[in-house]
């Protein structure tokens, strides 16, 4: 066959049917996210060779920006189990256009959690004293299991995609491996979604039972404390939308079509719809704590936020602008199919669970419990920054690898037809 | 949940108005337990100290204006919120005597007992430790020294409590059943002024037995119940408010 030179130098490895930029854009791209990955290697390497010291974090703040960052994501990657349950389990057909990129992006939000997860212990050689040594009465221990396993899950289930390259399924017995693995994969959609439940609970629960800490602090069913349930429904809320602005920022990049706009409209109703239920818990659940577990504390609803840093804006932004308001939009037809409405709303709802994810993290190591103490202040480091950027780049990079080489989108192809 | 319950519960009975505030406690149990110096040591959160002495202050003006001191050592809860959370069993509270453990060499330094002590009684080592040369010769050769990336807290002086037992067992009597004073830990010797009285709370022959039951004793954030085995003692109803989050309607006992 006569060569186009027209084509970049790697087309043969682009998906059956794809137009992707030359090597040359792609090069380009790929060094100025390596320069940021670049920095936060050099953040991670000061950390493991010198330790936390050099951080911001203190004996007040021994959780900071890597946990909260961590939570952030990980809710925020929920889209993977919740979309896999929704696909495979209840059989919500139309959601196999945006499968593969959930699971792209849940595989990139726990395996990032996990990297950062590394350089936030003290001993990162003893980590896995967690597996051998469990306590089964810590709610961490539970979280180690299950990020573990689960992250295991999404290989397994980003696996077969791979294999799907082009080059790659020429190869028989790949393209077995391929295709039995997705034969298989409602059963480990299934294995994913109750694990990553459990987990994303679990996570809730880590704060829940700290009955020592009043603002985190909460009673609830048998073993969980409220905390555990109210975080799997808020992941869930939003990790679907969050799923969605990733594959508009990635269309934005590209200038091509890659989801229907029907897809991202259900999937942010998905969201809307568990948004909803998550609010109504939520609601109670801040009553709850004004009007019994505060006052049993001996505290004040106002004791719980200190100037602007810690202040209550944070739980109105949290519940109004970036709960409500999102939730509206997102449950009326007609203003969620307002591309700029729809986005706004999607963009809120991610804000306002990182906002949640905060200040159970932050403000409520922040606050004093006891009497004479006093409220600590905390703002992340370069070494933090650092490092939480390594994981952005990061993914950054598989996602940019993934849709270069890989069918990731299934519509790509219908949607972009009449332009080429 | 129940606190767990021993036979012999050591216990501290701190006066505060006894106490100067003059660190004795703090120096002792610094050298005591080769907590190691840091190098930036006005970093006051970051520092190693297992025993802090807070300043309160009753907040009114001269000449109703008072303060008193508070030494802090690890309150060794009966119902610790940071054993529960501990993802290893680098803590526990299993021994005779109930003292909360932490083992050096378990610890993966999550923080997340950090996290979940409101007594600020944990501190984590976030860099090595450097000790300044010759001061290998001062170190107490009973307690380990710790690696970064560990935490560590207040063990009410363990070692002495082995040593105690230890003699005891030597001269044939029950180990468990020490005489007052027998054992007790670093700061308590080195108060110049008797503010810190340990003992166990359990025996009506030991002193703290007397003050811990006595009306002016509380604890710290009792309402919290972590049932802590370390009270405080004043006479002063402001300090005693101070002790615990009282809602201003509400009224302090003694
Ligand atoms: S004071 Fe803190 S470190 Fe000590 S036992 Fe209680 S919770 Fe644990």
């Amino acid at each position: 066959m006569e060569k186009n030179y027209s084509l970049p130098a790697d087309h043969d490895l682009f998906p059956e049917g794809a137009q992707r930029c030359s090597l040359m854009k792609f090069t380009v791209w790929m060094g100025l996210v390596g320069v940021v990955a670049v920095w936060g290697l050099y953040a991670a390497y000061k950390v493991l060779s010198t330790g936390l010291g050099v951080t911001a974090l203190d004996d007040y703040f021994g959780f900071g920006l890597w946990i909260t960052f961590d939570l952030a994501v990980i809710a925020l990657g929920a889209g993977a189990f919740f979309t896999g349950l929704l696909r495979y389990i209840l059989n919500i057909d139309p959601l196999k256009n945006i499968i593969n990129l959930t699971v792209i992006v849940g595989f990139i939000c726990y395996s990032g959690a996990m990297l950062i997860l590394v350089l936030d212990v003290g001993q990162p050689v003893r980590a896995w004293f967690g597996y051998w040594h469990a306590n089964v009465h810590s709610m961490l221990t539970e979280v180690i299991f299950c990020i573990t396993c689960y992250l295991i899950v999404l290989i397994i289930e980003y696996v077969p995609l791979i294999l799907e390259q082009k080059q790659l399924n020429r190869i028989p017995l790949l393209h077995h491996i391929a295709h039995n693995l997705h034969v298989m994969m409602p059963l480990f959609a299934g294995v994913g979604a109750f694990l990553s439940t459990f987990h994303q609970g679990s996570l809730g629960g880590m704060y829940g039972v700290l009955f020592a800490r009043p603002y985190v602090f909460r009673d609830g069913f048998f073993v969980w404390p409220w905390t555990f349930f109210l975080f799997v429904i808020s992941a869930v809320g939003s990790g679907p939308v969050f799923t969605v602005l990733i594959a508009t920022l990635m269309e934005k990049m590209t200038g091509k079509k890659l989801v229907s706009w029907d897809i991202k409209s259900l999937m942010g109703k998905i969201a809307g719809s568990m948004l909803f239920v998550y609010l109504i818990f939520k609601f109670m659940d801040t009553y709850g704590w004004i009007a019994h577990i505060l006052p049993n504390a001996g505290l004040t609803y106002d004791q719980n936020f200190y100037g602007n840093i810690y202040g209550q804006w944070l739980l109105w932004a949290e519940l109004g602008v970036c709960g409500v308001l999102p939730c509206i939009i997102l449950l009326v037809p007609s203003l969620r199919n307002n591309p700029a409405l729809f986005y706004s709303a999607a963009i809120l709802d991610c804000i306002g669970v990182t906002i949640n994810r905060y200040v159970f993290t932050v403000q409520a190591l922040a606050m004093p419990v006891m009497p004479f103490d006093t409220w600590e202040t905390y703002a992340p480091n370069w070494a933090e920054w650092g490092s939480s950027a390594l994981v952005v780049a990061y993914g950054a990079i598989v996602l940019s690898l993934s849709y270069r080489y890989l069918p990731v989108f299934p519509q790509e192809k219908k949607l972009n037809a009449t332009k080429a | 949940m129940q606190a767990k319950e021993f036979k012999v519960k050591w216990g501290m009975a701190i006066d505060i108005d006894k106490c100067t505030g003059c660190g004795a406690c703090m120096v002792a149990c610094q050298a005591e337990n080769n907590l190691s110096p840091i190098e930036d040591a006005s970093n006051k959160i970051k520092v190693m100290n297992w025993l802090v002495v807070y300043e309160l202050s009753n907040k009114k003006p001269f000449p109703e204006h008072d303060v008193a001191y508070l030494p802090r050592p690890c309150q060794q809860c009966g119902t610790p919120p940071c054993v529960s959370v501990c993802p290893v069993i680098a803590t526990d509270k299993n021994e005779e005597g109930g003292i909360v453990s932490q083992i050096y060499p378990r610890c993966i330094g999550c923080r997340y007992c950090m996290a979940a002590c409101p007594y600020h009684a944990r501190y984590f080592n976030w860099l090595d430790p450097v000790w300044p040369e010759g001061m290998e010769k001062a170190l107490t050769p009973d307690v380990s020294v710790r690696p970064r990336g560990v935490v560590e807290k207040c063990s009410f002086c363990h070692h002495r409590f082995m040593m105690a037992k230890d003699k005891a067992i030597v001269e044939g009597r029950d180990p468990e059943a020490l005489a007052d004073g027998e054992y007790v830990t670093s700061c308590t010797e080195a108060c110049p002024n008797g503010a810190i009285v340990f003992g166990d709370l359990n025996n009506p022959d030991h002193q703290v037995y007397e003050l811990a039951r006595s009306k002016y004793a509380s604890r710290l954030l009792e309402r919290l119940h972590a049932d802590t085995q370390v009270y405080y003692i004043s006479r002063r109803e402001w300090v005693r408010r101070q002790l615990d989050n009282y809602l201003d309607n509400e009224k302090v006992k003694g």
